[in-house]
């Protein structure tokens, strides 16, 4: 720590605390997903996927899928590219 | 009636044959019969770590595929009497450690011994999960560093789930060894405090074991810590550790350094 830091408090925030609010969020839910079958959100990526797919052409590399897992909430980001659609009936 | 003890972590290098040798030869200087099994077949390590590494001729392989009577793969101690080492074998076939032949050495050292601890390799799979299988106590080696904690919340799980006790509906005892644990730097927010990792992990804490130059010392040497520096704080904190496993109530905590007489008549003017 520099001289200033030491004279005006903390210059850098203590790690342990983070290292261990990290580790809670995380075995929170690596307990409950023990196998990963109970894992609601990768459900519902795949069933999310699976329904649009049913009524555009999706193709798998033009889908990206961001997860944040938070303590009380968590983030399930689906992102796909929608190709053209044309209007059925006209040709 | 024997006690099976497996000494395990998930995470490799967190102080479990260290760990294995210093509480064997504490509880072995009771005078129990003791013996350490290397369950870490192809990376055999504990031999080594005791200081027997060149008395090896039989090891557990031999013994499971019955080309060695168990009498004759056991390697007693030179320091302890009531000490042995079962030592593991080179071999890089993994399937040669079966479950039906643990099965019968862990009977027939049951029979022979007060204490039978299993030194586990790191990692989740068979050598492992067959260290672990005929536990009664499970220690579970873990250092205040994030990666380990995690691994250690692994093994919590199948320590609960796919051993025999657990499978008969019966609970392993579970304890938990805190291991390189530097005060300091946890009272300066640089390191999970010992309240951090047991919230977490909530199994009931066997001991503190502090870091110190003393067990590379001690792995140099090829002696257990608690017989190469005895009075050394990692040492002391291993012997009450064992005392705890045999069911004494010692309050924990941390050793340290014992001042010598000039630092102690000098105290405080330093």
């Amino acid at each position: 720590m520099s001289l200033f830091g030491s004279l005006f408090g903390r210059g850098t925030k203590t790690s342990a605390p983070v290292a261990r609010d990290r580790l809670q969020i995380l075995l929170a839910h690596e307990r409950t997903g023990e196998g990963n079958e109970s894992d609601l959100l990768s459900k519902l990526q795949a069933e999310i996927i699976e329904v649009i797919k049913r009524h555009i052409p999706v193709e798998q590399e033009k889908v990206q899928v961001k997860l944040d897992r938070g303590n009380s909430v968590s983030m399930l980001e689906i992102d796909i590219e929608v190709p053209q659609i044309r209007t059925p009936g006209r040709r | 009636m024997a006690k099976v003890l497996v000494v395990t972590s998930g995470k490799g290098g967190v102080g479990k044959t260290t760990s294995t040798a210093a509480l064997g030869a504490a509880l072995a200087q009771t005078g129990q019969n003791v013996v350490v099994v290397d369950f870490d077949v192809g990376l055999r390590n504990l031999d080594l770590v005791m200081g027997a590494e060149r008395r090896v001729v039989f090891d557990l392989i031999n013994v499971i595929q019955g080309d060695a009577k168990l009498s004759q793969a056991l390697i007693r101690d030179k320091r302890i009497e009531t000490l042995s080492i079962l030592p593991a074998s080179q071999t890089r076939d993994k399937d040669a450690l079966t479950a039906e032949g643990v099965a019968r050495v862990m009977q027939e050292l049951r029979e022979k011994f007060d204490w039978v601890i299993c030194d586990s390799p790191a990692g989740i799979e068979r050598g492992a999960q067959l260290a672990m299988y005929h536990a009664d106590h499970a220690i579970v080696v873990t250092n205040p560093e994030v990666s380990s904690v995690r691994d250690s919340d692994r093994i919590i799980g199948m320590l609960d789930s796919t051993t025999e006790k657990a499978k008969g509906g019966g609970k392993i005892e579970k304890h938990l060894l805190l291991t390189r644990y530097d005060p300091a730097r946890a009272a300066r927010g640089e390191m999970l405090r010992i309240e951090d990792v047991l919230e977490i992990l909530s199994i009931p804490l066997l001991g503190i074991i502090p870091e110190s130059e003393e067990v590379l010392r001690a792995s140099n040497l090829g002696a257990p810590v608690t017989l190469s520096s005895p009075d050394s704080p990692p040492a002391r904190a291993y012997a009450e550790a064992a005392r705890r496993l045999e069911g004494e109530k010692l309050e924990i905590t941390v050793p340290t350094e014992r001042k010598g007489l000039l630092a102690r008549l000098f105290k405080g003017k330093s």
